[in-house]
């Protein structure tokens, strides 16, 4: 059956873009790959892309298919369209990236980033004569994370990076936990400290985009979470991140909800005068509005904090949480 | 235009190529480094079962017993002081990459674990799941990364070398197309050593990646160094039908069968003692036998890994089950997966001696672009990642002292004027309805029915022509793109080019081998024939152009030849 095809071209010299419009014969099996290599090679010689192995591993072809970063060479056209003939897919070039030209961006952007977290193995000591010894559990957990074919889907998505051109995104930071997870990394704790910085791991607003699109499964954002939990554990606590994560725990802890009123400061730090004085017309606002309800003014662990009902069932639902040891890497179904 | 110069210049950036520049790197030498892609896209991550390491695990048997191994499956054709070398060393670079940080899966006590491969009595396999080649890919890049590697050497990314430079009789580096610009630019080098991997895209399908064109061994070719071998492409018994997909070795390590259409596992008639994991040649043609005679369904016979079960399929296999489930709608935990042999791997390449230097001075090869040759007529599975590690690094430990102090004339701008020439008469030719990728395809198609696996006489006469047609259709056809910055369009035709060099080669050393020994198949020599033919076939351009074909003999140690059983 045919498929539309709608791929969106820049101009590597003038810098203009277009659009131009094929139509291709297809059967089940073919994908998207497939579909643009056949007009490469048949219908329009111009058209500029990357590719290599066709079977998801060497991470060329990400590129936004309707709309969504996505690996070409696993997108089957028939699922795109759903059977429907008419439907035109649209073919772009990965997002927060300078544009070369049609579907190949510069992903300068993207290395920079992974070299920012120091992305090799930093033993210490005396090398030994064998391998290292380390449990499978740990190289599987790791083995999840090397999935990652560097294709750039995660960071052409990233919500964040469309915001703030700082952030360190997802996978460098999928990366980084691959040595902080590694036992035979010596500099866990320093590396959990660099990330801790501004750009890294506090920087993620949780949108998941990164997991949607990954094709392999990486998930990043849970890689990104489960380095959240082993800095606090380390405690490398001196940043807005950990001190919203412990102001929220401790909200719910001694009164079973969210304190709005204390959030900002402990957050931001109490003393933190520069920052209160900003978010203090913000407050006022707030409080004109009936949104800072007077009994949250004491905060949260002081004598007269409010409370709500069943707060034994919510002491419950932490001790029991508590016990728990941190998850390990799962592996989440890839975004095909 | 510009010219660059290094110590050492290293063309390629697949294992080979990184672990050359690493080791030339730490050795004090300047190294620049090219590659036509991204390190990290190049094809070594595809490889995907593991690495073999002999003498490193406990049940894996001695260093030895891996080289007899080795030669058995080359038929003995294998030079066996390269196969001792790559035996003996081949441990301390596994050893090496977990110690950079490969993420080696383990057994319960926390050492590697390993698993069997075709053509070995014991598991000597060491393993990432089945993303083997991506992680100690991926690995060697980080360490490239590193801080004080990064600022010392420079990395051509996205350049496409054209051709190499030879000056009085030494190769001096390249002529290189930096992609996003079109221009041209002279590498020169003290010593040059190509890493460009293999040349699969010649037939079709085959398992290789649309990169795998044959670009450094066709150069070489053209440069005047000796190609050895290219009759002897290994064709993989397990890849999937009509994409050529490969699917590894390693799922029979792990223990999966081949079963004909009848349910049988077909292989005890051809390999009795080693079954599933017999030689790759022999198992590909016992399955191509089965599908001739009729016990295949669609031209595939089918690899079952439903006994292995779900846990193991999922920790070690993983890669695997997602292309089945990708690509042909199979879950492998409850169904037969259909396979075909395939084109997988080149034996055949640039004549080495065992520090990977050709005969041309200053020009060096290693991994699946050279033939030194450790595979002979026939590789061993895991041998290859070995391949790349072992003598990626030997090359690069021979070329830096050897290049110490020795002085070399400048290489003038003007070299780059042949390669703008010929660049400039392509983009101009006008359109005549033909097509690079038409002749790609009809090169391919006929390729691999008249050169595949059973090879006759009026096959390989019929492909002989046809291969000349499709050179006087290559000479006039034109490219459609006339841009400068990332013209693809270009960069397939200059690669067309290079794939019809070495189709010619192999067509004419297979015309040549009148015996059939490992890949090679001959029906009318069905035998081997040592008294004739234990000996290497290679090819030669001479200054006035035309072509010498000569023999090497085989290096003979420790193993005599002896009649092949598995």
């Amino acid at each position: 059956m045919k498929v539309k095809l709608k791929v969106k071209r820049t101009d590597p010299g003038t810098g203009e873009t277009s659009y131009s419009r094929y139509q291709i014969d297809t059967v089940e099996s073919t994908t998207l790959l497939d579909a643009l290599i056949q007009v490469r090679e048949y219908e329009d010689g111009t058209l500029a892309l990357r590719c290599s192995c066709r079977s998801a591993i060497c991470g060329s072809c990400a590129m936004r298919v309707d709309g969504r970063a996505r690996l070409a060479c696993r997108a089957k056209v028939i699922a795109i369209t759903r059977g429907n003939q008419e439907h035109e897919i649209t073919v772009e070039p990965m997002g927060n990236m300078p544009v070369i030209k049609d579907l190949v961006t510069d992903m300068e952007l993207f290395w920079s980033k992974i070299r920012q977290v120091k992305p090799y193995l930093q033993p210490e000591g005396p090398e030994p004569e064998g391998e290292y010894r380390v449990p499978n559990e740990a190289m599987l957990d790791l083995t999840h994370t090397m999935n990652c074919i560097m294709c750039g889907a995660c960071v052409s998505d990233c919500t964040v990076l469309e915001v703030d051109k700082n952030f360190i995104a997802p996978a460098a930071l999928a990366k980084a936990y691959r040595f902080v997870g590694d036992p035979r990394d010596a500099h866990q704790v320093e590396r959990l400290r660099q990330y801790s910085e501004y750009g890294g791991i506090w920087d993620c607003t949780r949108c998941n985009m990164c997991v949607e699109v990954c094709p392999k499964g990486v998930a990043p954002m849970n890689r990104i979470l489960q380095l959240r939990e082993m800095a606090i554990e380390a405690g490398i606590t001196n940043n807005a991140g950990s001190r919203h994560t412990k102001i929220f725990t401790k909200s719910i802890e001694d009164g079973g909800r969210l304190n709005e009123v204390w959030m900002l400061p402990g957050s931001v730090g109490m003393f933190n005068v520069p920052r209160l004085v900003k978010e203090a017309p913000g407050a006022l606002k707030m409080l004109r509005a009936g949104k800072l309800p007077l009994s949250q003014m004491i905060p949260p662990g002081a004598p007269g904090s409010h409370k709500i009902s069943g707060m034994d069932r919510v002491k419950n639902v932490i001790r029991k949480s508590a016990a728990l040891k941190p998850k390990k890497a799962e592996v989440v179904s890839d975004g095909a | 235009m510009a010219v660059y110069e290094h110590d050492v210049l290293v063309i390629g950036a697949g294992l080979a190529g990184m672990r050359a520049a690493l080791a030339a790197q730490q050795l004090g030498a300047d190294v620049g480094m090219v590659s036509k892609v991204h390190p990290v896209r190049s094809h070594s991550n595809a490889a995907q079962g593991g690495i073999n390491g002999p003498g490193l695990g406990e049940d894996g048997g001695p260093w030895e017993e891996h080289a007899f191994e080795t030669t058995k499956a080359s038929d003995y054709l294998g030079d066996q002081d390269a196969i001792e070398i790559l035996a003996k060393e081949g441990g301390r670079e596994v050893l090496q990459a977990e110690h950079w940080g490969v993420v080696f899966s383990r057994k319960p006590d926390g050492r590697m674990a390993v698993r069997r491969f075709g053509g070995m009595g014991k598991a000597r396999t060491f393993f990432v799941g089945a993303i083997t080649g991506q992680a100690i890919l991926h690995v060697l890049y980080e360490q490239l990364l590193k801080p004080s590697v990064y600022q010392a050497m420079r990395t051509y990314e996205e350049w496409f070398v054209t051709s190499l430079i030879v000056d009085d009789g030494q190769c001096r580096g390249c002529v290189a197309m930096n992609i996003r610009t079109g221009e041209l630019h002279a590498i020169t080098a003290k010593a040059t050593i190509i890493c460009t991997g293999g040349l699969g895209r010649v037939y079709e399908p085959s398992t290789n990646a649309l990169i795998c064109t044959g670009d450094g061994i066709a150069m070489a070719y053209r440069a005047g160094a000796p190609i050895m071998d290219m009759e002897m492409v290994q064709i993989h018994p397990t890849t999937l039908k009509g994409s050529g997909v490969l699917i590894t070795e390693g799922a029979r390590g792990e223990g999966a069968y081949l079963l004909n259409k009848d349910g049988e596992r077909f292989m005890s008639k051809y390999a009795p003692n080693l079954m599933e994991l017999a030689s790759r040649d022999v198992v590909s043609r016992a399955e191509q036998t089965e599908i001739d005679e009729g016990r295949g369904v669609d031209g595939c016979v089918f690899l079952d890994m439903r006994h292995l079960g779900e846990q193991l399929i999922k920790e070690r296999l993983e890669e695997i089950y997602e292309i089945a489930r990708d690509l042909v709608n199979i879950d492998i935990t409850k169904e037969l997966l259909p396979i075909q042999p395939g084109v997988h791997y080149i034996m055949g390449g640039i004549k080495t001696d065992v520090d990977g230097l050709s005969p041309m001075p200053g020009l060096y090869a290693a991994g699946e672009a050279a033939c030194v040759s450790v595979h002979g007529a026939n590789r061993v599975g895991a041998n290859s990642l070995l391949d790349t590690l072992v003598f990626g690094r030997r090359a690069a430990e021979h070329a830096v002292p050897w290049l110490q102090g020795k002085k070399f004339r400048p290489i003038p701008e003007s070299v780059v004027e042949k390669d703008r020439k010929m660049i400039a008469e392509i983009v101009d030719r006008p359109a005549n309805g033909d097509r690079v990728a038409k002749i790609r395809r009809d090169m391919g198609l006929s390729m691999s029915e008249n050169v595949g696996l059973f090879r006759s006489p009026d096959k390989l006469e019929k492909q002989k022509a046809i291969l000349k047609e499709l050179r006087a259709r290559y000479e006039k056809v034109g490219v459609e793109d006339k841009g400068k910055v990332f013209n693809t369009d270009l960069l397939f035709h200059i690669e067309l080019g290079f794939m019809l060099d070495c189709a010619d080669m192999i067509v004419t050393s297979a015309i040549e081998r009148k015996e059939s020994r490992g890949a090679h198949t001959r029906l009318d020599y069905p035998n081997r024939d040592d008294e004739h033919w234990l000996k290497h076939i290679a090819l030669q351009r001479q200054p006035d152009g035309t072509e010498k074909m000569f023999y090497i003999p085989v290096t003979i140690t420790q193993f005599q030849p002896m009649e092949r059983k598995y």
